[in-house]
């Protein structure tokens, strides 16, 4: 009795305290980090790191007014001369639509100026981005030389190294391919097996391996190669470690297959690379000897975000194609822009398409501070989010045209065809989630780690805390992590869908806490726990984006705003009520979590390699 | 190798692709928010200007446009398209909805002499109002020879050699310089302004000054009444004879 009178007490006390302190303060994380923390990782801590976020970045008037003079002639350049069903049915890029898209200057855009190219920004480089989509195969040409093949120079290279082979690969003398993947490495980076070979006079390097999957590797002349080399350890072990190069196709051995025979993007070059016996010198490593893991890996996650751009640009058009044909074409003696179900399509694709751009831009906005904090997941993000909802939203559109979308006169069928390969390319979708959480976790892990074990070790006033709290919500605390009010960050007019986005990210917060708590380390083998995870957390994004967005917009006045306003709430609507339900289904005794029956389900079929269910029409007799 | 100063003046206007839509109160036509750009017979005179540059008959381009302060993107894009420096008269948005071809001609005839050029290039036209009245004018101010409607442009030593296209064919001129050339559709086709040239024309110059600088009367006699859209198409129709013609025709009251 006096034990229970005490636990009370406690209990009592705890929540008296809790209700002094919003959950935002109670648990301050030992900070040691550095001053700008990265806005997704802390999310995953139930934090909303409000700096670089709100207000949305703006981008002074002269820089605006630079991005519109380019704007002008590239677009007149793709709408007047680029036919994109020629390139589709011939299945190449014209060697004069080429040699325009070098003199325009495309090839350089972000190689700084020093070295010939246009030293933009990333902001200016996604704007341009957004008129490239206008065919895909050049964009992801493009995309591929510098996003990819020679963004290792640019961040890594020696000046010796920039000096060397900016120049020509800025003014598209040179075109660059980036050699990762692998025949049996497809997304295990770790597992490649081409290997470099340092010769006996240690002045070259001897590479041999086979790349699959390159862009650009049948009219590459400079490649970016990652290949196993033997490191010595700082304990003198020997380890294989991986070495990024730079591999000049002038260095001999170095051979290319066909393009493939593609679904999509059928006017881009993407083949197999093979090595053999190519010298590479020993000037030519990238980066450090062994330190070629994470020169991929920021080439890759830097790459991947000027996709979020370039679908909003294509959508966009698309959209107004549409709606043009929604307009003008009539059944049952009604134009198809009164009907409901048409109407809904085309406000899906206005609400996906303002979540990409808001994502897009309020990344690259993060990724053009001096303070760059860790944007790795913030660019899975808008990867995963852009290319899922471009494939849906191609498909809508088509389906609108019906008959007419299914023909080959018409643009859509081939759109669809080249949305398809971004749910694939620059890390599949399912492999980026994985990457999302996996992150976010960790990050929330090496934070939560020491309350965790005072957990684990029953530390009476942890434990305390912990309840008191839970209680706390259950109870229908509200939250506050400061987004409105007097020092709010958000315009009042998107108070309730600030308030939903709150209460999801302290939702979140705990569930994170209560994840790791769980399942610990082996989190990682959870996948169907991380899509969750990872999926709540890309609509945590989006939300942040279009509040951070619409709040602008109404603040500066920007025309038509009330109609952004609507867009904003109604993504973040829906975005809440999803988080909802995954969020729930992460708890562990969710009746709606079907996932051991999906497991075993699975089991069952692969082991027997097939469909195992007998025939309808079977009989026992 | 003549040493020839060119003056171009390039015009800001409506985009070619945007559909127009006329003001609720039918005082113009709606240009807020709308995507303007350099027009298209002033871009062929700038590139026919660059073209005699590269040829060397050139020493120096000016590009000079009359209006609000968007105008020097106007002229930023005749820079990065190859010429050496701008020149910006300033005026104001309201007054410059009532700027009209003789305003801006009484400028560019002042700047011509101020600037002690050999040759006026300008377009034949702009796409928004189609005058067609600008160079005309403006050689007229000067008293200087015109070759309007060009669709070739030869130097000949101090004479300027002028193809025109006008209705009946082609009529081939020569021209004392000083002269006043306006540009037709078919005299070259312009090339697009790459990004690595925008970015060289950040570092060129652009003079902003006003038109009362120049001494020039910016006056105008002439008033829009009312702006409307053009009546609506109605559909024809369609007769059998000539009998019927005569008397449907008879009966609109056209004969």
């Amino acid at each position: 009795m006096a034990v229970c009178w005490l636990f009370l007490r406690r209990v009592a006390a705890a929540r008296a305290c809790q209700s002094l302190v919003t959950p935002r303060a109670s648990w301050r994380p030992l900070c040691t980090g550095p001053p700008r923390r990265a806005f997704a990782k802390e999310l995953f801590l139930g934090k909303i790191e409000k700096k670089g976020v709100f207000p949305f970045p703006e981008m002074d008037q002269d820089e605006l007014n630079e991005i519109n003079q380019f704007v002008g002639p590239v677009e007149r350049f793709f709408t007047e001369e680029v036919d994109s069903g020629k390139i589709d049915r011939e299945g190449k890029i014209p060697d004069d639509t080429l040699e325009k898209l070098k003199s325009l200057g495309l090839f350089g855009m972000q190689v700084p100026e020093e070295y010939g190219g246009l030293g933009l920004s990333n902001t200016t480089s996604i704007r341009l981005g957004e008129i490239l989509s206008l065919d895909g195969s050049i964009a992801v040409t493009l995309v591929a030389h510098q996003a990819l093949g020679l963004k290792g120079i640019i961040s890594f290279g020696t000046e010796a190294q920039k000096a060397k082979y900016l120049p020509r690969l800025a003014s598209g003398e040179h075109i660059a391919a980036f050699c990762l993947t692998e025949p049996a490495s497809r997304n295990n980076t770790g597992s490649i097996r081409t290997r470099a070979t340092l010769s006996e006079d240690e002045t070259h390097y001897v590479l041999n391996g086979s790349k699959v999957w390159i862009t650009n590797g049948g009219l590459a002349e400079i490649f970016t190669v990652f290949a196993k080399t033997k490191v010595v350890d700082s304990d003198g072990s020997v380890k294989d470690r991986i070495t990024a190069f730079i591999v000049e196709r002038d260095f001999g051995g170095v051979t290319n297959g066909k393009s493939g025979d593609k679904l999509g993007l059928r006017g881009s070059n993407i083949c197999e690379v093979h090595f053999e016996n190519t010298r590479v010198p020993v000037a030519n490593v990238l980066g450090e000897v062994g330190g070629g893991f994470k020169v991929a890996v920021d080439i890759l996650n830097s790459g991947r975000f000027s996709l979020g751009s370039i679908m909003a640009g294509m959508l966009r058009k698309l959209i107004e194609l549409t709606a043009e044909y929604a307009c003008e074409r009539k059944q049952f003696n009604r134009t198809l822009s009164e009907f409901g179900l048409i109407q809904e399509k085309f406000a899906l694709m206005a609400q996906k398409v303002y979540a990409m751009e808001s994502m897009s831009y309020l990344t690259a906005g993060m990724l053009d501070h001096p303070e760059c904090p860790d944007c790795s997941i913030e660019t899975a993000v808008v990867k995963v989010f852009s290319s899922e909802s471009a494939w849906q939203c191609v498909s809508e559109a088509l389906q609108i045209l019906g008959g007419l979308g299914y023909m080959r006169n018409h643009p859509h069928e081939r759109m669809l065809r080249d949305a398809r390969a971004l749910l694939l390319l620059e890390g599949t979708n399912e492999i980026l989630r994985m990457f999302i959480a996996v992150t976010g976790l960790q990050h929330a892990g090496l934070v939560l780690t020491p309350r965790i074990k005072q957990l684990k070790g029953n530390s009476m006033a942890v434990v305390m805390e912990t309840i008191s709290q839970r209680l706390w919500d259950t109870l229908g605390g509200t939250v506050d992590l400061g987004l409105t009010g007097n020092s709010g960050v958000v315009h009042p007019r998107l108070q309730d869908s600030a308030a939903k986005f709150e209460e999801n990210v302290h939702c979140f917060g705990r569930t994170v806490e209560t994840l790791l708590l769980r399942f610990g380390k082996t989190i990682v083998e959870e996948q169907l726990v991380m899509k969750r995870v990872a999926n709540v957390l890309i609509n945590l994004y989006g939300m942040t984006a279009v509040l951070s967005r619409a709040s602008r917009s109404i603040c500066i006045g920007l025309p038509d705003h009330d109609h952004e306003v609507l867009l904003a709430s109604t993504f973040c609507a829906e975005a809440y009520f999803q988080n909802l339900f995954s969020l729930s289904q992460l708890d562990k005794h969710d009746p709606g979590n079907l996932d051991e029956h999906i497991k075993k389900a699975s089991k069952y079929i692969l082991e027997k390699r097939t469909y195992v269910c007998s025939h309808p029409l079977d009989r026992t007799s | 190798m003549a040493e020839l100063r060119a003056l171009v003046a390039v015009k800001r206007v409506i985009d070619f692709a945007v559909k127009i839509r006329v003001k609720p109160d039918k005082t113009g036509v709606v240009t807020d928010g709308v995507k303007h750009s350099m027009n298209p017979f002033c871009e062929i005179a700038v590139e026919e200007a660059v073209r005699l540059k590269e040829k060397k008959l050139v020493k120096e381009i000016i590009a000079v446009s009359c209006g609000p302060v968007q105008c020097q993107e106007t002229i930023r894009t005749a820079l990065a398209m190859g010429a050496d420096r701008g020149i910006h008269v300033e005026v104001p948005a309201a007054e410059a909805e009532r700027m009209g071809p003789l305003q801006v001609a009484r400028v560019l005839a002042k700047l011509a002499e101020r600037e002690k050029v050999d040759l006026v290039l300008l377009g034949k036209q702009a796409i928004d109002d189609d005058c067609n009245q600008t160079g005309q004018m403006t050689a007229g101010l000067l008293d200087w020879p015109q070759g309007t409607f060009a669709s070739q442009v030869t130097l000949e030593g101090d004479k300027l050699k002028v193809e025109r296209e006008i209705d009946g064919g082609l009529e081939t001129l020569r021209l004392k310089l000083p002269a006043v050339v306006t540009a037709d559709l078919r005299l070259n086709e312009p090339r697009y302004a790459t990004l690595p040239n925008i970015m060289k024309a950040k570092k060129k110059k652009v003079e902003v000054i006003k038109a009362g600088d120049l001494g020039v009367d910016m006056s105008s006699k002439l008033t829009v009444v009312s702006v409307e859209d053009p009546p609506q198409r109605v559909a024809g129709v369609k007769v059998e004879n000539t009998e019927d013609l005569v008397a449907k025709l008879k009966e609109i009251g056209r004969i």
